[in-house]
């Protein structure tokens, strides 16, 4: 004797309510996550380490978790700003989980903190398909790996609420094609800012900062068109395309903030 | 290689559906997964079969349901087939600032093909089941 069930289910609906139970819970304690995404070598950490002495310096409350395969040496960098780091091994995992995320954090994340950057594991597959209960979901591109990568990994940039390109103190050397880099972005998440910064020059180091604090302090962020706007909510978002700068735009206000839920 | 994270969380809600309803083992799994899933196919279907080993579901069949991406404008009401990479800007008039996804990011466990234990009466569940054979 057989059976056909029907069992609508969503395969990541585990992790997408313990990402919303996360970012429920650390909105409470008045932090918000900042989820860093990208190739191995992008610049990640080099970026952070220049974020994080800024934050520090102009008295933001900061900490940062940072997660690799192996190896404490992303820490062991961070650590230098003085704020406090977190290194989190995944074993071989390629990505991070929200209730992995939410178990490092137990015991650990100083009261107070306004800004939690999360240092994914180098890779532009995997973590994509994770909400981590972020607030931004930063996607990280250096100016030596082609413009196309927006489109070689479209589930990474199409699900960014800001798309960040790095080393561009070397982007002559590289021939980085900035306005070719744009146009890809734009093909596959419209309306998502690009933000230009060097973790050796320090060039977009500050704005990038802005951003994030601007999240953290409630400004709406950009909704990703993969993100699954759902046709029923538009309410007059004709050509707002541009008005994204730091998510500021007013648009989008009445939607919910986990913009990174998968589409049902 | 996500897709093993994904199918041990396919295995497990299914198995748990399975149990719960009384199953001795499930043949057959089927999964809609959109082409803007960032889901490999033939990676989640190795992995599938590694991550049924031991479980109620060992040797299940998996059938994967390919939905295609679409998107509509809703500046002049074009609709569109994504494709991949995805166009996500209207091609009619290149504009973006209402374009929705209707479709394409599914990764969802349609349903599955439970076996009852031999010689006893199906268990007495009801919701789930849709047809009888
Ligand atoms: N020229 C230049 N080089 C940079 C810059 N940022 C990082 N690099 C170099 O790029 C390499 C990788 O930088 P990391 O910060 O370790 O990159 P990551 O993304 O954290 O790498 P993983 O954690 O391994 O994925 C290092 O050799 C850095 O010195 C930059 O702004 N300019
Ligand atoms: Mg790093
Ligand atoms: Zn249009």
């Amino acid at each position: 004797m057989c059976r056909v069930v029907d069992l609508q289910q969503a395969v990541l609906a585990k992790n997408t309510s313990a990402a919303q139970t996360l970012r429920t819970a650390l909105a409470a304690r008045g932090t918000a996550v900042v989820n860093l995404l990208s190739s191995p070598g992008s610049g990640k950490t080099a970026l952070l380490e220049r974020e994080l002495g800024l934050a520090r310096e102009r008295g933001v409350p900061v900490a940062a978790l940072t997660a690799d395969l192996a190896t404490e040496n992303d820490a062991t960098r961070l650590a230098r700003s003085g704020v406090p780091v977190k290194q989190v091994l995944t074993d071989g995992l390629c990505h991070l989980e929200a209730h992995m995320l939410g178990r490092h954090l137990d015991g650990w994340l100083p009261d107070g903190t306004r800004l939690l950057f999360v240092e994914n594991v180098g890779n532009l597959v995997c973590p994509a398909s994770y909400d981590l209960g972020e607030s931004l979901r930063i996607v990280l591109a250096s100016v030596t790996e082609g413009e196309d990568k927006p489109l070689k990994y479209p589930t990474a940039f199409g699900l960014a609420h800001l798309v960040v390109v790095t080393k561009t103190d070397i982007a002559g050397a590289a021939a980085f094609d900035e306005a070719a880099f744009r146009a890809n972005v734009r093909q596959v998440n419209p309306g998502v800012e690009v933000l230009l910064t060097s973790a050796r020059t320090g060039e977009g180091v500050g704005a990038l900062l802005d951003r994030a604090v601007a999240v953290a302090e409630g400004a709406p962020v950009h909704v990703p068109v993969m993100a699954g706007r759902q046709p029923a909510h538009a309410h007059g978002h004709g050509g707002h395309e541009h008005g994204h700068t730091g998510g500021a735009a007013g648009a989008d206000t009445g939607r919910p903030r986990s913009a990174t839920a998968p589409t049902r | 290689m996500h897709e093993m994270s994904i199918a041990v969380a396919v295995v497990a809600q299914v198995e748990e559906a399975a149990a719960s309803a009384g199953a001795a083992a499930v043949t057959e799994v089927r999964l809609r997964v959109g082409e803007l899933a960032g889901v490999v196919p033939d990676a989640l279907a190795f992995c599938f079969e590694l991550a049924c080993a031991d479980t109620l579901l060992a040797g299940a069949a998996l059938a994967a349901e390919p939905v295609p991406g679409r998107a509509r404008c809703g500046a002049c009401t074009a609709e569109w087939p994504t494709g991949m990479p995805p166009l996500l800007v209207c091609p009619d008039c290149d504009r973006a600032g209402d374009v929705a996804l209707l479709a394409g990011r599914e990764l969802e466990i349609a349903g599955a093909r439970f076996e009852d234990p031999p010689g006893q009466d199906p268990a007495p569940t009801r919701e789930p089941i849709v047809e009888e054979h």
